[in-house]
């Protein structure tokens, strides 16, 4: 696993600061991916809460550290601790979405290197669907439009896809990128989520239907856009050696970057180039401390709340050259089968919107090399995988030691995380 | 003090602590358009923050900028999400380049200020305008007015400019 990267001259990656295999998630848990739950964010994260829990062969009194995300649009930690019989040692509610996954496993690892408590459950719980709706419809469109908000929503410019495209679109001017390569993006996770029992949408799309479907805001087709879904998602992060009395093999955390900036951050587009993405910045910080390179990386689980998002991050942490995420997307490396298959599960285009939980639960059983499809179950309770990745059949990549998750907030924010098997 | 109003049947406000959002808006609703300058070392910005970007300044002075500078890039709205825009669709949001201070302090920063595609006389302008505009295409600022405290900035096909052969749009119209 030697990478290239020339290290700064201070950089000693021998320190004890590098937490590379010190930490492992041994619990990955979620809900069905559905629209109209009909019920509470609470509901849905106590569900999945509790299926991480028991996914790591732990009780509720062995989890000690409560971590979540979101927007105004949730429940808190308490509800979900008290509902479960967990006494926090720690719990912190933050507020954000995509990008948000990565950075809290993280901090959950700086937790328990400070002695603050010692396994930790991230959970991600929304009503996407139902009730705040990802996509910006509804409540949100008529809200009032206060201060800061005035240089943006009063533009007609809010909701996720519209404030992104213009990252997108100068991509296509700055490096000759057409839609029909970004739209393999879609068409290659459809089939993906074609063999995950769980996926919201699973028929399987072809390149021409994303071109065809309806324009919501240049470049994006509707099916340049992902699902919204109502959903619970949750992980188990404890230490290393506390994994090894765990269920399942360990899934150990290499390295993590959490919600690294652009210059400017929320400003971004004031700093060009505006089609390099903060992917650029994080890739310092993620091979680095994961020791780790990108041609390393079997499986990688790259945002797709667009089509576009995928392709951007792909190529700014460095799976191929910038300009050339075009071709990357579009010439079969990201399809299982491929060499580095992205987003096994069909991801958020797919499967369910969930600002990035489901990603890394994705490539922590692909590690495991348990991906629940529909192969058969062997007398051993493991899967017998057949790698037939024709529809309806086998997910697991033949292949995957090392995975990539790549969270991305908007095109300024970003954070990513290294895995691998032992 | 505090300004509010209603643009397109949206409600808009700035309360009456965002005083730089205060004095922006003032200036766009006498149609003159100003951004604040630091006081040490000299380089404009928007949109109104409470400190320089490049230096950290506190200290600033709103200075007049010429509305004028090229589509650095743009999306060409479909489906609305807004009530308000809706009835305008396909509209245009457009990331302008100011000829002011384009390339500094480094290469690839501009004076990027946000704006839709509109007439004249600041109304969205219609399809077949929309259909002119891409990547390139020389723009001059104008206001669409909500309070005598409050306008907002949008841009306009600058026909006293030299416009660039074929503007680049998106393949797909």
């Amino acid at each position: 696993m030697g990478y290239a990267m020339t290290m700064p001259a201070e950089t000693d990656t021998s320190s004890p600061k590098y937490l590379r295999d010190k930490y492992a998630i041994v619990g990955v848990g979620e809900t069905e991916y559905m629209r109209g739950s009909g019920v509470t964010t609470r509901a849905l994260g106590t569900k999945a809460v509790r299926n991480a829990i028991e996914d790591a062969g732990l009780k509720p009194s062995d989890v000690d550290g409560m971590l979540s995300y979101q927007s105004g649009d949730s429940t808190f930690s308490t509800f979900i601790a008290g509902d479960l019989g967990i006494r926090p040692n720690f719990y912190m509610d933050v507020f954000g979405g995509g990008s948000s996954t990565e950075a809290l496993v993280g901090m959950a690892m700086g937790l328990m290197e400070a002695g603050m408590c010692k396994a930790v459950v991230i959970f991600r719980a929304m009503n996407g669907f139902s009730q705040v709706r990802i996509g910006g419809t509804g409540a949100r469109a008529v809200a009032p439009v206060s201060g800061d908000m005035l240089h943006a929503r009063a533009y007609g410019w809010q909701s996720a896809g519209q404030m992104f495209a213009p990252s997108f679109m100068r991509h296509m001017y700055d490096y000759g990128t057409r839609p029909e390569q970004v739209a393999a993006v879609k068409a290659i996770h459809s089939e993906h989520a074609s063999n995950n029992p769980k996926a919201f949408y699973k028929e399987r799309v072809s390149v021409d239907d994303v071109l065809k479907s309806r324009i919501i805001c240049k470049p994006l087709h509707l099916l340049d856009c992902c699902v919204e879904t109502d959903n619970g998602t949750a992980l188990v992060v404890t230490s290393a050696e506390r994994a090894r009395d765990c269920r399942h093999p360990r899934t150990m955390i290499r390295g993590v970057v959490g919600r690294c900036n652009k210059p400017r951050t929320d400003m971004h587009y004031q700093h060009g180039p505006i089609s390099t993405v903060a992917g650029k910045y994080a890739r310092e910080i993620l091979w680095r401390n994961s020791g780790v390179g990108p041609e390393d990386i079997d499986v990688t689980g790259s945002y797709d709340a667009f089509t576009f998002t995928t392709m951007l991050q792909l190529e700014d942490y460095g799976f191929c050259k910038k300009g050339e995420g075009g071709n990357y997307v579009s010439d079969g490396t990201i399809r299982l089968g491929g060499r580095r298959p992205n987003n096994t599960s069909g991801g958020h285009l797919c499967e369910g919107y969930t600002h990035g939980l489901n990603m890394v639960i994705e490539n922590v059983r692909q590690l495991r090399h348990d991906a629940d499809d529909s192969c058969p179950v062997g007398p051993d309770g493991k899967r017998q995988h057949t790698y037939d990745y024709r529809e309806g059949g086998c997910r697991q990549a033949k292949k995957c030691e090392l995975t990539t998750n790549m969270g991305w907030a908007n095109p300024g924010t970003g954070s990513a995380m290294v895995m691998r098997n032992e | 003090m505090a300004v509010q109003g209603t643009y397109l049947g949206m409600p808009l406000d700035v309360n009456d602590l965002d005083v730089e959002n205060l004095a922006y808006f003032k200036h766009c609703a006498q149609h003159d358009f100003h951004l604040q300058k630091c006081s040490a070392c000299g380089l404009l910005r928007y949109p109104p923050t409470t400190a320089c970007p490049w230096c950290a300044s506190p200290e600033s002075a709103w200075t007049k900028v010429e509305g004028k500078g090229a589509v650095h890039s743009y999306t060409e709205v479909h489906h609305a999400i807004q009530p308000a825009f809706k009835a305008h669709s396909p509209y245009l949001i457009l990331l302008v380049d100011l000829d002011t201070q384009k390339g500094k302090p480094s290469e690839h920063e501009a004076l990027r200020v946000v704006g839709n595609l509109v007439t004249q006389d600041g109304t969205l302008a219609p399809a077949e305008m929309v259909r002119r505009v891409g990547i390139g295409t020389r723009v001059r600022m104008v206001f669409a007015d909500v309070s005598p405290s409050l306008a907002i900035p949008h841009w306009t096909i600058d026909e006293g400019a030299e416009q660039p052969a074929k503007p680049w749009r998106y393949p797909q119209e």
